[in-house]
C-alpha cells in the first residue's frame, strides 16, 4: 500500500520524451531478449496471484468445480453491497472536496499569492511523512469526541480521505498548472474584462482539465483502497468489510470476487488516465 | 481561506495531538517526557526492529528487482502498449495493496487452500508477509525510478561508445553513478512505504502484532489500558520521526537527480 | 605523443591564424572513403548508395534539410548504426563491421554532450581513462586540450555551470583528447545562440586546421557549411546532389535543389538557344552548355540583379515597382514587382537608400552563368 510517492503517478501521465534512435543490430537483439525475458518473468509473478484469486472466486462447492456464486454473492452478502456503496460515495465526496477546495486554492495561489506556494507545497506533501496509521491516532480523539454528541455516518470519513489524497492530487494539479502559462492566460482574460472568478472558472480550469481528471482518478483509487483509517475509526467501507468477512469466513468466495472486481476497476481507471495523459502530451 | 482551515483542522490538529500526547503526562498534569522512554523499552524496541527488518528486506529486494523491470520498460517504445500496460498495472498494484493483495496471495499460496502451492511458510514472519510486500514494492519502484531512467540521455551512451567504452565501462563510469542517487532515493521511498504499511499485514495476520503500525492499532483499540494510555501516541511519534528522516534523505537525493537527469 | 611542436607537421599547407603552437597531431590526417552506403528504416530509405571520399586533413560539410540522410551518414561512419550495404574505409582499412568503441573517432553531439556528474576536466579525460592512462598523464593531456579550446580556467566546473558554447568546446576537447583519426561533428552549433554560433564555428575550423584532422561536419545551416568547409556536400533524400568547394556550390549549382537550398534564387522564365538563355530580353550564359534549346526556368541569384531608379517612366521586361525593402545590415534585399512576376535583388545598403516602396526601377542582370531547370516556371501572380 503506497502511502508515499505521488510523483510516481506522474510517470503514468507524462508522455515519455525519450527520443528513439536506432542502435546497432547486435545490441538491439540482446536488449530485446533481455526485455522479453524480464517481462515474462515479472508478468508471471504479478499475474499468478491475481489469477489464483480469480480462480478462487469462481470456485464451486466441490473443489475443482466452477461456479459464479461468489460473484453473484457480492450483491446479496449482508453489508457488502452497502459498504461498496459507501466507498463509491466516499470517492465522489472526496473528489468533490478536492475539486471545490483544492483546485481553486491552488489556482488562486498561482495567480495571486505566489509567495505562499512553498508553504502550501509543504502542507500538501506533509501527509506523506505522516502515515495513515499515525494520522488515525490523532484523528480518533476528534472523531470520538464528536461522536459522543452526534452520530457520524461513515461518509464523514471523506474529511480525512481528502487529506490523504492531498499529496497525489497536489502533484497532479501542479503538473497541470505548470504545463499551461497561467500568468499569460489570466492577464489576457483580465485585459478583456474578465473578473477573477471568470478567469478561474472559464479560462484556467478548462485548460487544465486533464490534470484535474488525473487528480480525481488518483483520489478515487486511493479511496477505493483505503483501509487503515476506516478500520481504526470503526467504520465500514469496502476494504474493511472485506476484512471483517475474512475474519468470520476465511475463505468466503465473495472476498476474492470483490477484490478481483475492485482491482479490475482501478486498473481500468488508471488505463484511462494514461490514455488521457498521452493525448495531452502531444503538444 | 477555507482551504487552510480545512487542512489545519484535519491534518495539523491530529498531528499535533499525536505529538502532544506523546510528551504529555497521562495523568494530565503538565508535560512529562518519561513516556518517551517507552520507546526505549524492549517490547517496543522489538516492534521497531521488526518493522525495520521487514522494511529493509522488502525495500532492497524490491528496489533491485524494480530497477531491472523499470529498465526493461524504459528501453522500449515510449508510446507502446507494453509500457502503458506495465505502468498502469504498476499504478494499481502499488496503490492497491492491502487487504486485496493479502487475499490474492492467500488464494495462490495459502497453506491450506493455495492453488499454486501450499506454502507452509506463508504465515512466517518475515518471509510470508515479505513476499506480499515485495509484490507492491516492485511496482512502486518502477513508478518512481522510471523517470530517472528516462532522463538518461542517449548521447551519454553514444559518447562513451565513441570514446572507446564498452557496455560494462559505461555502467561503471557513467550510467551507474548517474543513476545511483535516484536509486538510493527510491529505495528510501520504498523503505518508508514499507514502514507505514498497515492494511496488508493486518489482513494477513491480525492475531499477533509484528510491526509498529499493528501495535499502534492495538493500542488504540484496546479497551483495557494495558500499556500507558498514550502508548499509541508515542509509537506514532516514533514512526513519524523515522519517516521524516527518511523522507528528508529522499528529498536531498532527489535534488541531485533532478539536476542531472531532467 | 602530443608534442608542443610547430603546426605544420603533416597537415600540409595550413595557413590558419593560430596564435600559439600547441599540440600537433603527430599522426597524419587519414583518408575516409564511404562507398555505396545504404540504410533503410522499414519503408524509409535514409541513404541510397552514398559515395564520399574525404581527403586527409580535409573538412567536408554535409548540408541538407532534415531527413536528407546527413546525420545517418555521420552515424554510420561513427559506428553507432549499421549500414545495410556498402563499405567504410579509414586510412586504407575497412572498418565497416567494426564496433563503435573500436573505431578511432571523436564525436561532438548536438546537445547533452557532456556527462553531468563529471567536471570539465574529468569529461575531457574520460576517453583517456578508458584507455587506462595514468591519472597524472590524463590530467596533463586534458588540460592541454582545454587550453587548445581556451577553457583551461573552467577545468573544475560542472556542465550545468558553463554556457552552451563552452559546453560544446569542452565536448570538442574531449573528442580530440583521444587523438582520433577522424573528427565527427553532428550539428554541434544548432542548439546555440546566433552570435555564439558564428564565433564557435570559426574556432572549430581553426582548431581543426591546427590539428590537421580529417573531419566530417553535418549541418542544416548553409552559412556554416559555406564558411568553414573545404568541400560541401549538399544532400537530399539520401543522395549527394553536389559535392565541391563552397564557391562552386554557390555560384555553379548543379541542380535546382542545390541552387534553391543554398542562398536565394529567382526563378525566371527563359528560353534556351545555343549556349545562352534569354531571360526577359537579356542573354545570360549557361552553366551547363549541353542544355537543349527550348523554354526553361532560369535560376538567377539576387546579387546578380542590380537596380537603378527609373525616372523616365519607361516600361519593359526589366522595369518594375519596388514592393518591399528588407534591411539586413550591410546588404538589403529589394522585392520588385515586374508586372507578371516578382524578383528579388540584393544590394549593398548604401545603394538601396534611395529606394522606397513604390519607386519605379530598372533592373539589369549580371551575366553570371545561370542554371536552368527543365520546366518553365509557372508565371507567378
Amino acid at each position: 500500500m503506497a502511502a508515499v510517492a505521488p510523483q510516481a503517478f506522474e510517470a503514468l501521465t507524462q508522455p515519455a520524451t525519450v527520443p528513439r534512435r536506432s542502435m546497432r543490430a547486435g545490441r538491439r537483439r540482446r536488449l530485446n531478449i533481455f526485455r522479453y525475458l524480464v517481462f515474462t518473468l515479472f508478468g508471471l509473478f504479478f499475474l499468478l496471484p491475481l489469477a489464483a484469486m480469480v480462480r478462487f472466486s469462481l470456485e464451486g462447492t466441490k473443489a475443482g468445480s466452477w461456479s459464479v456464486a461468489a460473484w453473484t454473492q457480492i450483491v446479496s452478502y449482508p453489508n457488502l453491497l452497502g459498504a461498496i456503496e459507501i466507498t463509491l460515495e466516499l470517492a465522489v465526496l472526496t473528489c468533490a472536496v478536492i475539486g471545490v477546495l483544492v483546485v481553486p486554492t491552488l489556482i488562486w495561489i498561482r495567480l495571486r499569492v505566489r509567495w505562499i506556494s512553498r508553504a502550501v507545497e509543504f502542507l500538501c506533501l506533509l501527509p506523506l511523512t505522516i502515515p495513515a496509521i499515525v494520522l488515525v491516532v490523532g484523528l480518533a480523539p476528534i472523531y470520538n469526541r464528536i461522536r459522543a454528541h452526534i452520530s457520524l455516518s461513515a461518509l464523514q470519513l471523506f474529511w480525512a480521505y481528502a487529506i490523504l489524497a492531498l499529496p497525489y492530487a497536489y502533484r497532479a494539479l501542479i503538473a497541470g498548472l505548470d504545463a499551461i502559462d497561467t500568468k499569460t492566460l489570466s492577464e489576457a482574460a483580465r485585459s478583456l474584462g474578465a473578473g477573477w472568478f471568470t478567469v478561474i472558472w472559464r479560462v484556467v480550469v478548462p485548460n487544465m482539465w486533464p490534470a484535474i481528471l488525473n487528480a480525481m482518478i488518483l483520489t478515487s483509487a486511493l479511496v477505493l483502497g483505503e483501509f487503515t483509517v476506516a478500520l481504526l475509526l470503526l467504520y465500514t467501507n469496502l476494504q474493511t468489510s472485506l476484512y471483517y468477512i475474512s475474519r468470520e469466513t476465511a475463505n468466503a468466495g465473495v472476498l476474492f470476487s470483490t477484490s478481483a472486481a475492485a482491482l479490475l476497476f482501478a486498473f481500468v481507471l488508471l488505463m484511462i488516465l494514461s490514455l488521457a495523459g498521452r493525448r495531452r502530451g502531444h503538444r | 481561506m477555507p482551504f487552510f482551515a480545512y487542512v489545519g483542522l484535519f491534518l495539523l490538529l491530529p498531528t499535533g495531538i499525536v505529538l502532544w500526547g506523546a510528551i504529555r503526562d497521562p495523568a494530565g498534569h503538565g508535560f512529562k517526557l518519561s513516556s518517551l522512554k517507552l520507546l526505549g523499552g524492549s517490547t517496543v524496541r522489538g516492534f521497531f526492529i521488526s518493522s525495520v527488518e521487514l522494511a529493509a528486506i522488502t525495500s532492497i529486494v524490491g528496489a533491485l528487482l524494480g530497477a531491472v523491470l523499470a529498465y526493461a520498460v524504459a528501453s522500449g517504445n515510449p508510446q507502446g502498449t507494453i509500457r502503458r500496460v506495465y505502468l498502469s498495472g504498476s499504478g494499481v498494484l502499488a496503490q492497491f495493496g492491502g487487504v486485496t493483495l493479502a487475499f490474492a496471495f492467500l488464494a495462490a499460496i495459502g497453506p491450506t487452500s493455495g492453488y499454486l502451492m501450499h506454502a507452509g511458510w506463508f504465515y512466517d514472519f518475515p518471509q510470508g508477509i515479505g513476499l506480499i510486500y515485495i509484490y507492491f514494492q516492485i511496482p512502486l519502484m518502477v513508478l518512481v525510478f522510471l523517470p530517472a531512467i528516462d532522463g538518461m540521455k542517449i548521447q551519454w551512451r553514444e559518447a562513451t561508445e565513441n570514446l572507446g567504452g564498452s557496455t560494462l565501462q559505461f555502467w561503471r563510469y557513467v550510467g551507474g553513478p548517474l543513476l545511483a542517487p535516484a536509486f538510493l532515493g527510491c529505495t528510501l521511498l520504498l523503505f518508508a512505504n514499507a514502514l507505514s504499511a498497515y492494511a496488508t499485514i493486518q489482513a494477513w495476520d491480525n492475531q499477533i502484532a509484528y510491526v509498529v503500525p499493528q501495535q499502534i492499532s492495538t493500542a488504540i483499540t484496546s479497551e483495557v489500558g494495558l500499556a500507558s494510555p498514550n502508548e499509541a501516541q508515542v509509537l506514532a511519534l516514533g514512526m513519524v520521526v523515522m519517516v521524516a528522516i527518511i523522507m528528508t534523505g529522499y528529498a536531498l537525493l532527489q535534488r541531485r537527480t533532478a539536476r542531472w537527469l531532467r | 605523443m602530443l608534442a608542443a611542436a610547430a603546426v605544420t607537421d603533416e597537415g600540409g599547407d595550413v595557413t590558419s591564424p593560430v596564435t600559439e603552437a600547441h599540440s600537433a597531431q603527430s599522426r597524419a590526417g587519414v583518408e575516409v572513403r564511404l562507398q555505396g552506403l545504404r540504410r533503410q528504416y522499414g519503408q524509409v530509405v535514409a541513404l541510397d548508395g552514398l559515395d564520399l571520399t574525404i581527403g586527409p586533413g580535409e573538412l567536408v560539410a554535409l548540408l541538407g534539410p532534415s531527413g536528407c540522410g546527413k546525420t545517418t551518414t555521420l552515424r554510420l561512419l561513427a559506428g553507432l548504426e549499421d549500414a545495410d550495404n556498402g563499405t567504410i574505409t579509414v586510412g586504407g582499412k575497412d572498418i565497416t563491421h567494426q564496433s563503435a568503441s573500436k573505431r578511432d573517432m571523436g564525436m561532438v553531439f548536438q546537445a547533452y554532450s557532456l556527462f553531468p556528474h563529471m567536471t570539465v576536466r574529468e569529461n575531457v579525460a574520460f576517453g583517456l581513462r578508458l584507455r587506462r592512462i595514468s591519472r597524472a598523464e590524463r590530467d596533463r593531456r586534458a588540460l592541454e586540450m582545454l587550453e587548445l579550446v581556451g577553457l583551461s580556467t573552467q577545468a573544475g566546473r560542472y556542465a550545468h555551470q558553463i554556457s552552451g558554447g563552452q559546453q560544446q568546446r569542452v565536448a570538442l576537447a574531449r573528442a580530440l583528447a583521444i587523438q582520433p583519426q577522424v573528427l565527427l561533428l553532428d550539428e554541434p552549433l544548432s542548439a546555440l545562440d546566433a552570435k555564439v554560433r558564428a564565433q564557435l564555428r570559426d574556432q572549430i575550423r581553426r582548431i581543426q586546421l591546427e590539428v590537421g584532422i580529417t573531419t566530417l561536419f553535418v549541418t542544416h545551416d548553409q552559412e556554416e557549411a559555406l564558411a568553414i568547409a573545404d568541400r560541401v556536400g549538399v544532400m537530399q533524400d539520401g543522395r549527394i546532389e553536389q559535392l565541391g568547394p563552397p564557391t562552386a556550390i554557390y555560384s555553379r549549382p548543379a541542380t535546382a535543389f542545390v541552387a534553391e537550398f543554398v542562398g536565394l534564387t529567382n526563378r525566371l522564365v527563359g528560353t534556351v538557344s545555343g549556349s545562352s538563355v534569354t531571360v526577359r530580353g537579356r542573354d545570360l550564359p549557361l552553366v551547363d552548355l549541353s542544355t537543349p534549346p527550348g523554354p526553361v526556368t532560369a535560376l538567377v541569384r539576387p546579387e546578380a540583379v542590380t537596380l537603378a531608379s527609373d525616372s523616365s517612366g519607361g516600361s519593359g521586361p526589366l522595369t518594375g515597382t519596388v514592393i518591399a525593402i528588407t534591411f539586413l545590415g550591410a546588404t538589403s534585399r529589394v522585392t520588385v514587382d515586374l508586372g507578371d512576376t516578382t524578383i528579388l535583388a540584393q544590394l549593398a545598403t548604401s545603394d538601396a537608400t534611395a529606394l522606397s516602396a513604390g519607386s519605379r526601377v530598372t533592373l539589369t542582370i549580371r551575366p553570371d552563368p545561370v542554371l536552368v531547370s527543365g520546366a518553365p516556371a509557372v508565371t507567378e501572380e
